[in-house]
């Protein structure tokens, strides 16, 4: 046995109605009838809270959940529809105490503004337990739901015109990012003063103007909501290539990455590494998780069963851009020990199908890794911050005028 | 009261105001507690609900005041999100309604329907929405449009806005979700949630992906006061947050907009009257006098009245005594405001007129600058025992100066647990208010029927 102990790893679950598979509203465990009331969802997060997990994020989109990468579709046979993933957030976090909550906000149409004071506000309501998964919109029909601007159709993704729509899209996220994080620090922690004798409630000298100005929109600050509680709730986003892999180096504390195997995991950490000191951010913390879809069963045969009866309802085998692994806890614990022998910090874990897989998280895997000493007994920290080792960061208009 | 009166009492709607950044909270008092943790946003809902209160209302303003070019300090500033933080108390209450003011002029009709369907839908039914507008470039710096919008189309683009979510709540009937587990059937119509908008403000068409709330669309409030805001209001808002809560000014408001149903083919019962109201309560009608005047000069400090007068004088006027009399100079009708982000400051539409109305005001009086300041604005409206207030009340809804009160407590967040313990039992021993909730959504509360039954009406009539 080696004399160090082995480091702990993290683990989130990304929610995404009945579960990833899109016949997994029609197992039997499934709820699909209760997908748009808060109970269920309310029931999936403290499943995964009593399994000690980081965070769940939650899946969302500005337009209805389709088969194609980019179309909708108009098929009748699988889930359609879903809420406001911010608000489901907000919504289960006073029925919650530990657990970090992360909904996805689509950056493409939304205001940093808007977006920003949100975020915040899940901070306080959950108490300092808030992060963001940002995710740009590249689909027409999205944009047409706006009517603001087109988005030009990407036909062929290794064509220049539709590398320059992409690019064109993540320095948006980009910016969308840095001005949600700059209102987020554009009241000081110590603002709020209340002073009786001058009658004065906040220092003004506290409060900053972010005065961004981008291509795609500028804003002036500062933001209507005092800096939550964590200082900077956790920003996090999937990324697949090097300029998704850009994105999550300048602005992001948590990278989503989809490598099929540990060489390619350790391949992707360097690279996103790489783009980390190109953007002057080597020494702070940036966790990249793995994103893997689980089927997990006692026995490795139930699952690959479990698999291939989904794929035959679906009427197609299942396609995914993350590693599809069935098998027992055992055999994705030492899954996971290898991947994070790559580099890997913590990894997503996306149940094919929420009410079986994600209890199969929570009540097998869980334990497996905590014999294993790479998991936690008990909850650690009060923030999601805390959690993920990530220290409150100090405010960069205070420094600047300190 | 007579028995040979046919018509039954009116019952009384009661709401709560969350304690906001306008000067009558009071923020130093030594039980005010915190503008923005969701524990004193818990505590004020769960008053309410234990109250029997319709709704809790929520206001909104999307950037900081600034007066002189500075961020204004003397009130309360800062605030959450307001669908974030109705989303979360939806988690600790259970009938309460949750209304939230959502600008139509810095969103998008496709977010915003999303959003309140989905706070419908989290809340089992009890989302409400208060549709203001804005134009001003002050708040445009906020977001990527900037000043955009002309003042005199706010209203063209607040009705549109909402003609364009009605469309998107209504393009789910509602029985769309089959979710058959044996057969494979989710979606009972390939075309659910389908929608064209073509319009002058909105070109949008596509797939709305909430599918029908329990409540059908959000409750619609409408706040504006200018005669097209009271048009708007007639036309397509279900109540209406009003500011006049005196009894003839109230009434006087009353009968206009009612009066203004007709023509869009609606009764007066459906558009509700709920003016703000601000109140003071004690053991006895002298001992509330007295704690009424102590809370407005905790209300109004000297600093306050400078920069109240200053909406008025759009000058600088920090250089007055506020214990002096009133300035000598007249206001500067010139050229841009003192005042930014502040709806209050166009209610002063001749502000020559009003200063010359004022000094008169303060010379026959005696009155200082605070003492006007006061005495102009912050006089409560319900004053009192619990008797006193419990039978105003009572008294101003079954005269029609209201269909009830949207209560404003200028204590954070326990300003309303006395009104709750004192007032209301007064008003349900009555027989006027409520003694447990009748029905699950806001609409129940309100007595306004699902937008369903009120387009089968039309449909018949």
């Amino acid at each position: 046995m080696s004399s160090t102990s082995p480091s702990p790893l993290h683990l989130a679950v990304a929610l995404d109605g009945t579960g990833w598979h899109p016949a997994s509203w029609r197992e039997p465990v499934s709820r699909p009838r209760d997908l748009f009331t808060a109970a269920y969802w309310a029931d999936l997060v403290a499943e995964a809270e009593r399994g000690l997990l980081d965070f769940v994020t939650i899946e969302d989109g500005l337009g209805p959940q389709s088969s194609h990468f980019l179309d909708p579709d108009e098929r009748t046979d699988q889930v359609r529809g879903r809420l406001d993933a911010v608000l489901i957030a907000a919504r289960v976090a006073p029925l919650t105490r530990h657990i970090g909550l992360v909904p996805t906000a689509v950056v493409t149409h939304t205001e940093p503004f808007h977006i920003s004071k949100a975020i915040a506000t899940l901070d306080y309501v959950s108490t300092g337990r808030a992060g963001l998964r940002v995710q740009i919109s590249a689909r027409p029909n999205e944009a047409a739901h706006f009517g603001r601007r087109t988005i030009p159709r990407i036909e062929a993704y290794d064509s220049p015109a539709a590398r320059e729509a992409v690019t064109d899209l993540f320095d948006e996220a980009a910016d969308h990012v840095e001005v949600v994080r700059r209102l987020w620090d554009s009241w000081e922690d110590d603002a709020e003063i209340r002073d009786v004798a001058t009658g004065r409630f906040i220092d003004r000298d506290k409060l900053h103007y972010i005065d961004f100005e981008g291509g795609h929109f500028s804003v002036k600050g500062p933001s209507i909501t005092p800096r939550p509680p964590q200082g900077q709730p956790i920003v996090s986003a999937l990324a697949h290539d090097t300029i998704p892999y850009r994105l999550v180096a300048r602005a992001a504390d948590i990278a989503y990455v989809t490598p099929h195997d540990a060489e390619e995991a350790g391949a992707i950490v360097a690279r996103i590494r790489a783009e980390q000191k190109a953007a002057g951010r080597a020494t702070e913390p940036l966790h990249v998780f793995g994103d893997l879809l689980v089927f997990l069963d006692d026995a490795p045969a139930a699952a690959t069963a479990r698999r291939e009866r989904l794929d035959a309802l679906a009427g197609q085998p299942y396609q995914s851009d993350a590693l599809i692994f069935t098998g027992s806890a055992g055999q994705l614990a030492d899954l996971l020990q290898e991947f994070q022998g790559a580099g890997l910090t913590g990894f997503r874990l996306r149940p094919a199908v929420a009410g079986h897989d994600l209890p199969a998280v929570t009540r097998d895997l869980v334990p497996e890794l905590q014999r294993r000493g790479v998991f936690r007994h008990a909850y650690e920290a009060e923030t999601l911050r805390g959690l993920l080792g990530l220290a409150r960061p100090a405010n960069r208009y205070a420094a600047a005028t300190a | 009261m007579s028995t040979t009166m046919s018509k039954p009492p009116k019952r009384i709607h009661l709401a709560a105001h969350f304690p906001g950044v306008n000067n009558t909270t009071v923020w130093s008092d030594p039980r005010a507690g915190s503008h923005i943790e969701f524990s004193s946003f818990a505590h004020f809902a769960r008053t309410a609900e234990r109250a029997k209160f319709d709704f809790l209302f929520l206001a909104e303003g999307l950037r900081l005041r600034e007066q002189g070019g500075k961020i204004y300090d003397l009130d309360v500033v800062g605030r959450p999100d307001t669908f974030t933080v109705l989303a979360a108390l939806a988690a600790v209450t259970e009938h309460l309604g949750l209304t939230g003011t959502i600008n139509s002029t810095f969103n998008e009709p496709y977010e915003v329907a999303r959003q309140f369907a989905s706070l419908d839908h989290l809340s089992g039914g009890r989302a409400a929405w208060n549709v203001v507008t804005s134009w001003d470039a002050f708040t445009g710096e906020n977001f990527r449009r900037g000043g955009f919008l002309p003042q005199e189309e706010r209203y063209s683009r607040a009705k549109e806005f909402l003609a364009t979510a009605n469309d998107l709540f209504d393009s789910w009937q509602g029985d769309e979700i089959l979710a058959d587990q044996g057969t494979g059937t989710f979606l009972r119509d390939a075309k659910a949630g389908a929608f064209v908008h073509t319009g002058r403000h909105f070109d949008i068409h596509g797939r709305f992906n909430v599918p029908r709330s329990p409540q059908g669309r959000p409750v619609i409030f409408q706040a504006g006061d200018s005669d097209e805001g009271r048009e708007f209001a007639a036309s397509s808002a279900d109540a209406i947050f009003s500011r006049y809560a005196t009894l003839k000014e109230g009434q006087a408001f009353y009968t206009d907009v009612k009066n203004r149903l007709a023509k869009y083919g609606r009764r007066p019962d459906q558009l509700l009257i709920l003016p703000a109201a601000t109140f003071t309560l004690a053991d006895t009608d002298a001992e509330a006098e007295e704690l009424a005047k102590v809370v407005r000069r905790q209300q109004v400090s000297g600093a306050t009245a400078l920069r109240h007068l200053e909406f008025v004088w759009n000058r600088d006027l920090s250089s007055y005594d506020p214990d002096g009399p009133l300035p000598d100079i007249d206001p500067d009708v010139s050229g841009s405001h003192i005042s930014e982000g502040r709806a209050q400051v166009r209610m002063y539409r001749d502000p020559l007129a009003t200063a010359r109305e004022w000094r008169e005001l303060a010379t026959a009086n005696n009155w200082s600058i605070r003492d006007l300041v006061i005495e102009t604005g912050n006089r409560q409206n319900f004053i009192g025992s619990a008797e006193t207030i419990a039978r105003t009340i009572n008294e101003f809804v079954q005269a029609d100066a209201s269909d009830g009160f949207i209560l404003v407590p200028h204590i954070t967040p326990g300003g309303l647990d006395e009104f709750a313990d004192k007032v209301v039992p007064l008003l349900q021993e009555q027989g006027v208010f409520r003694t447990e909730y009748e029905g699950p959504t806001l609409r129940h509360h309100l007595g306004l029927a699902h937008p369903d039954e009120v387009r089968d009406e039309r449909v018949a009539s």
